[in-house]
């Protein structure tokens, strides 16, 4: 019996080398000739489950490439896994993802905490990290994560128009900020701190932060009103940006209020929040909002209506995570498209950082997808928007961001 | 001045909250004496009955009293099943029994009802009053823990079976020797809890809104408030409650800072634990071994 052991462990480990060997063979991970594996990460469950949508929205999208035929003659098995938003769990999905699935690259994973977590390692074993579904500034730092790339305009080129604008319409404001306590409410600050420059210590006259765990952020407006602010920026999660605009019409407060862009979908934020309550509310924009009538005969959006209606029946329309995930998923395919047939994860990702000026369907005209091998902010252009009580109305023009 | 004012205010209707939730596990843990950390999952999931009632057409207090009513047997049937077989078992594997139950009610009420905020409607109105010091929602709310916190009181103190249910809870064998039906007491003690977390989900989803997730940050503060006041008070889990409602906003505007106010709460369960273990209102339990 004894002997036995050493035996059965050599064979064992000259089956495992036979099979690595097999493995290294295959030079392109994740894809065969019918199939390109792609992973996500996304907050199914957990505080951030609103943006779920965006998953279920690329799966949508990705199962109607499929129907039409593919992409390069292969079929995109999209595998996404909930991690809660819980950056533990996204560690634990991604090396499953990459090291039991053996996905070609990620795609859209979402949150900043989340993405956070991963980046080194996904760095290490130098697979594509693909237009993350967050804001932060930092997924710009190509010198230190090559593979690593942004998608939207960061939080702070969009703090940074804000700033603008604020400085332009209202310059003897006296502006308050309600942040989350973490790298994504802290770009705003910094945003903000971009724009107003040596002025800021004058025009902020209050920040205050809240953590996604408060039950309410009731108390942190009751200090903003009593310090008189008259304008507000909120840098909050869709949840609590639904309590800030119902909480200030319960207050009886009207300051001229910024909301992250982050928060603006109708269906998760302003519905619940009362239609009426946001009227008057700024954003930066840089999607078409499918309320907005000017939309109706747009070609863009009657074929991501088509999409809707085919492939996410029953889906609220007014959710506008699923613009979002349409505009992405485009970009994905688009980068696909560049590839050809070489599929590996340095193609895709030479691809993914040579994008010329690509338009998705989805997006404000004027807006597009531009990347280089020095500039990993895809999107660097907003429009401000503002709350009518029916939709998001654009007003003035295209102001493209720093993009630093 | 107008700012402090304000503040105790925002605090008072903030606690009214942590005060309603407070109750349900003052009351599972007088019926159980265990504290059961599905407690504020179990309410989401009862909230969101609720509102599917109120979606199929039911008025707002028709489907309140469906969805007590609902709780309350989900509650009973939880214990039957789930917990009974636990009866002998070791107290860390009933506390495994309540984190499953935590996930299972947590993941299925998003698997059912998907993870999208929802509003929640209020049968008070949603008016400012007091010059937006306070909504109509929030008085009423408060009303309504005030109304449930005499209930559970005339119920342990005055009724035969409030005190079956504490006897059945702190000596189940002196208990079942006097004829006192212990299993049924404690499968009663969780069906009551269901009931009254169900009542806190209600009042509070208004405020804070209806997603999966809703009771999380609000059972820890509520647990807080339990501590403080006593978990085995009611009056003082509400008085407890609202407390750390007005001590977190008070201290987060003027002392330690938003960034710390979550902190505090922590500070004030192990302060309690530390100095008072019962409570500010609670009796010490003295257990002869």
């Amino acid at each position: 019996m004894i002997k036995r052991r050493p035996l059965l462990g050599g064979m064992l480990a000259a089956g495992t080398v036979a099979l690595s060997g097999a493995r290294a063979r295959a030079a392109t991970p994740g894809v065969t000739a019918t199939e390109i594996k792609i992973g996500n990460t996304e907050a199914y469950s957990g505080p951030a489950s609103a943006y779920g949508m965006i998953g279920k929205t690329e799966a949508a999208f990705f199962k109607m490439v499929n129907d039409q035929g593919g992409v390069n003659g292969r079929k995109i098995n999209f595998i996404s896994y909930d991690d809660g938003y819980s950056p533990p769990r996204t560690v634990e999905q991604v090396r499953k993802l990459i090291e039991q699935d053996e996905v070609a690259c990620l795609f859209n994973d979402l949150g900043t905490p989340t993405n956070t977590a991963v980046e080194k390692y996904v760095n290490a074993k130098k697979v594509p990290h693909l237009f993350l579904a967050t804001g932060a500034n930092k997924w710009g730092d190509y010198k230190r994560y090559p593979w690593t790339i942004g998608f939207q305009p960061s939080y702070r080129t969009e703090a940074e128009i804000y700033g603008k604008h604020i400085t332009a319409a209202t310059p003897k404001a006296k502006v308050g900020i309600l942040y989350q306590n973490d790298d994504f409410g802290k770009d705003y600050v910094n945003g903000l701190k971009d724009a107003f420059g040596d002025k800021y210590d004058t025009m902020v006259i209050k920040a205050v932060s809240y953590e996604s765990t408060d039950p309410t952020v009731d108390s942190q407006l009751v200090t903003l009103q009593s310090a008189g602010v008259d304008v507000l920026v909120t840098a909050a999660i869709p949840k609590f940006a639904a309590q800030v605009i119902k909480k200030l019409a319960d207050m009886a407060w009207k300051p001229q209020h910024y909301l992250t862009n982050v928060s603006i979908s109708v269906g998760a934020v302003l519905k619940p929040a009362g239609l009426k309550n946001a009227v008057g509310i700024i954003t930066g924009a840089f999607i078409k909002d499918s309320t907005d009538a000017r939309w109706a005969n747009d070609p863009g959006m009657k074929e991501w209506r088509a999409f809707m209606d085919k492939y996410m029946p029953g889906t609220d329309q007014t959710d506008g995570n699923t613009i979002y995930g349409y505009a992405a998923g485009q970009t994905m395919l688009q980068v696909l498209r560049q590839c050809g047939s070489d599929l590996s994860r340095e193609n895709i990702m030479r691809q993914a950082t040579n994008i010329h000026d690509f338009v998705p369907a989805t997006l404000l005209p004027g807006v597009k997808v531009a990347t280089s091998p020095t500039n990993y902010h895809p999107i660097r252009q907003m429009q401000l928007a503002k709350w009518n009580g029916a939709h998001w109305e654009n007003f003035g023009d295209v102001i493209e961001g720093s993009g630093s | 001045m107008a700012g402090l004012l304000h503040q105790i205010l925002s605090g008072l209707a903030t606690g009214g909250i942590y005060a309603s939730v407070a109750l349900a596990l003052v009351m599972i843990y007088q019926a159980t004496h265990h504290v059961n950390f599905a407690q504020g999952e179990m309410a989401t999931f009862s909230t969101y009955l609720a509102l599917m009632f109120i979606n199929l057409g039911l008025p707002y207090w028709a489907a309140f009293v469906v969805t007590v009513v609902l709780s309350f047997a989900l509650g009973v049937v939880i214990e039957r099943v789930l917990m009974r077989p636990m009866a002998n078992a070791p107290v860390l594997a009933s506390v495994g029994v309540f984190i499953g139950l935590l996930l299972i009610f947590n993941a299925s009420t998003g698997a059912i009802w998907d993870y999208t905020t929802k509003a929640f409607p209020t049968p008070f109105g949603d008016r400012p009053l007091l010059g937006g010091y306070i909504s109509g929602h929030e008085l009423g709310s408060t009303a309504v823990t005030l109304v449930v916190l005499l209930l559970v009181y005339v119920f342990f103190r005055y009724t035969r079976l409030g005190l079956a249910m504490r006897a059945a809870a702190y000596n189940p064998v002196s208990s079942r020797l006097v004829g006192v039906r212990v299993g049924w007491m404690l499968a009663l003690g969780w069906g009551l809890a269901a009931a009254i977390g169900a009542v806190a989900g209600m009042m509070v989803a208004p405020i804070v809104f209806l997603d999966p997730n809703m009771m999380g940050g609000i059972l820890l503060y509520a647990f807080a408030g339990a501590l403080l006041g006593g978990i085995t008070s009611p009056l003082g889990a509400v008085i407890g409650g609202f407390s750390v409602g007005v001590i977190e906003n008070l201290a987060g505007a003027y002392i330690v800072g938003t960034e710390l106010k979550l902190s505090l709460a922590l500070v004030i369960i192990v302060a309690v634990l530390v100095i008072r273990p019962s409570g500010l209102m609670g009796r010490t339990i003295v257990a002869r071994v």
